[in-house]
């Protein structure tokens, strides 16, 4: 087992150089020309931009570029911001909490929602609770979740004042009154996401309850006594969680899409905003840093479906 | 003795179940596609999808012929109208008409859609089929930039290319035509990986078939027994995965439009729309509810409408 996760975690490591590759020679190849703000600027001359140029080594090819970034990148620096002239490192550090907090509450509250809405959908198919679930989840998958953010923002924040309209990134969780309000300000950027989420997981659930519910092994645990509760809990539930895990890692880019969406809608200042405000910047290394980080996260969150699909199902081999 | 029984066979009368068999068979066959038509029909969903669609495609094409009122005309008399009869949809902060913006708008949103999708269709059938067909090192190089590709991080991506390599693009083709390309050679580029899969499996499935070996002893091309005598095979999911496609992409360039990296301001795509309306949500929520509502409802008549064919063309996939 052991020895299937670390080898599992190599074959990460080229997948993650492949896309760092992939996204350095995007932005090398890019037109543009990154001294291009100090064009109209009087007092840069053309030779100090060739200076500055030099200096910062962007004369060189990009594939020297490139191993240059990856070795300094490897030790822990992913160099300095242009634009709030930091490292890129400091920064992350700051933002990438709050994402982090946000996809991940919204995808617990996304799970706990989906598998028993999903798996009282199948067995008890064709109700009127599968109907309006299943109506409800066509909706939730084909809403862009900017427009729900809108209306969720001018339903509950502009007209209702429940929520804080703006996320506000100074808070500081020191006590229960501002735990509360951390709570509040999160509400709205999480639920965006989890109408998302929970869409899709429910059909998943769904479909992968309906695959297993006529097959013999179901019918042999009912025949010797078992309780229903049992027999879908224990049983079907547990093989259909099988495929549905592997749906999730698919769908794990789609939340990091999502919660770029959020975090520019409510200003929650995570890294997705970041990314955004260095794009319009043409702040080429927080750009860079960041689409490294989603594509990660990405691998990342792979790599543990993976190795949940391990865990939950036995037949895969190790080997 | 034999000669007088076979003499006795032809005068026998045809006995009336022979009769009506062969009356059976002279009423015009059941063919495949009448077989999917007839279950597409009897889901009631997918008809309201479609009349739906079938609605706003003739709106957006015929629309701005009948709905005379020009979208970059100035009304002073009425602005930041809500809606009424004369400005059905209302008009924006500079009086002009928001149903004709939005007319105008949606057919470079539906445009976009359906192009992308063409793009992730071709590409993926072509890879699919070519790592299905020969299988062995070219499978395995394909599969894994599959899996590289479905690692990578798609909004992040499309953000940095589209608004990195929008200026030339759009000095080269003018300013709608250019980002029109360029957002729908990126989305395309980035959504062709699950067709590929899914063309792949049919291939590997089919390649051993007797009809193939039938067709290579003819000696008929490798290529028309991939395209001609394989592909078919595998037209169903394609379709439904085509139709569920051209959703993702409405949505995605909505919201490339909304995080403004996509069309100019003055080019009123839906997305575009909601972004500029944003500003007005507390005076005029109509600005960015309207076009938000017409892509939610566009993407939700094509997604009913692809439940409603996978339901008729592949009936044992339930998702």
């Amino acid at each position: 087992m052991s020895q299937y996760i670390l080898r599992r975690s190599l074959l990460a490591i080229p997948t993650l150089l492949v896309i760092s590759l992939v996204i350095f020679a995007i932005l090398a190849l890019a037109p543009g020309d990154p001294m291009s703000q100090f064009a109209n600027n009087p007092s840069v001359t053309a030779e100090v931009r060739e200076n500055m140029k030099r200096a910062l080594g962007l004369d060189q090819p990009w594939p020297v570029r490139y191993v240059k970034w990856l070795t300094a990148a490897a030790q822990g620096n992913l160099g300095y911001s242009f634009g709030a002239k930091i490292p890129v490192l400091t920064l992350l550090q700051q933002r990438l909490p709050q994402t982090l907090w946000v996809v991940g509450s919204a995808f617990l509250l996304a799970v706990l929602l989906a598998i028993p809405i999903g798996v009282i959908s199948a067995v008890k198919q064709y109700s009127i609770f599968d109907q309006v679930g299943t109506f409800f989840s066509f909706i939730g998958f084909s809403v862009p979740s900017f427009f729900t953010g809108l209306l969720l923002m001018l339903i509950f924040a502009v007209r209702l004042g429940w929520f804080p309209i703006v996320y506000s990134s100074t808070l500081k969780v020191e006590n229960w009154g501002t735990f509360w309000q951390q709570v509040r300000q999160m509400t709205l950027p999480v639920t965006v996401l989890l109408v998302q989420q929970t869409a899709a997981l429910t059909r998943f659930t769904r479909s992968a309850m309906l695959d297993n519910l006529p097959l013999d092994y179901v019918r042999t645990a009912r025949s010797k006594g078992l309780a229903d509760r049992t027999v879908i809990v224990r049983h079907i539930l547990s093989n259909s969680l099988i495929p549905v895990v592997t749906l999730i890692a698919l769908g794990i880019p789609a939340i990091f899409g999502g919660a770029i969406v959020t975090e520019n809608l409510f200003r929650v200042n995570g890294i997705g905003a970041l990314l955004i405000t260095a794009i319009n910047n043409s702040d080429t290394p927080v750009v860079m840093a960041i689409t490294f980080i989603f594509a990660i996260l990405t691998v990342l969150f792979n790599l543990v479906a993976d190795i949940v699909y391990g865990v939950l199902d036995p037949r895969v081999r190790y080997s | 003795m034999s000669e007088r029984i076979i003499d006795a066979i032809p005068t026998v009368e045809p006995s009336a179940a022979v009769k009506q068999l062969e009356q059976h068979l002279s009423s015009t066959p059941r063919t495949l596609w009448g077989d999917a038509w007839r279950r597409f029909l009897r889901h009631k969903l997918a008809l309201i999808g479609t009349a739906m669609l079938i609605f706003f495609i003739v709106a957006v094409l015929i629309g701005p012929l009948i709905y005379r009122i020009s979208p970059e005309t100035l009304d002073f008399n009425a602005l930041s109208a809500r809606p009424s009869i004369k400005h059905v949809f209302g008009t924006d902060d500079l009086g002009r008409d928001m149903l004709a913006r939005s007319l105008y708008g949606g057919r470079i949103s539906l445009a976009v859609g359906v192009v992308a999708m063409l793009i992730a269709i071709s590409l993926g059938t072509v890879i699919g089929s070519v790592a299905g067909f020969f299988g062995g090192k070219i499978d395995q190089v394909l599969m894994r930039v599959v899996d590289l590709f479905l690692a990578l991080p798609v909004l992040p991506l499309l953000l940095l290319t589209v608004y990195l390599f929008r200026v030339p693009v759009v000095k080269a083709f003018g300013p709608v035509l250019g980002v029109f390309l360029i957002v729908v050679t990126m989305i395309g580029a980035l959504a062709w990986m699950t067709t590929a899969r899914i063309v792949r499996a049919t291939f590997l499935s089919l390649k051993e078939k007797e009809f193939v070996e039938a067709a290579k002893c003819l000696g008929i091309s490798r290529r028309s027994i991939m395209f001609q005598h394989i592909l078919p095979n595998a037209l169903s999911p394609i379709i439904v995965s085509a139709t569920l496609e051209v959703g993702n992409a409405i949505i995605t360039e909505s919201t490339l439009s909304f995080l403004g990296v996509g069309f100019a301001p003055d080019t009123p795509t839906w997305g575009r729309l909601v972004t500029d309306g944003i500003n007005y949500l507390q005076t005029a929520p109509w600005l960015a509810l309207i076009p938000g509502a017409l892509i939610f409802l566009t993407v939700l008549s094509i997604n009913f409408m692809g439940d409603g064919l996978r339901d008729a063309l592949d009936p044992r996939s339930r998702l």
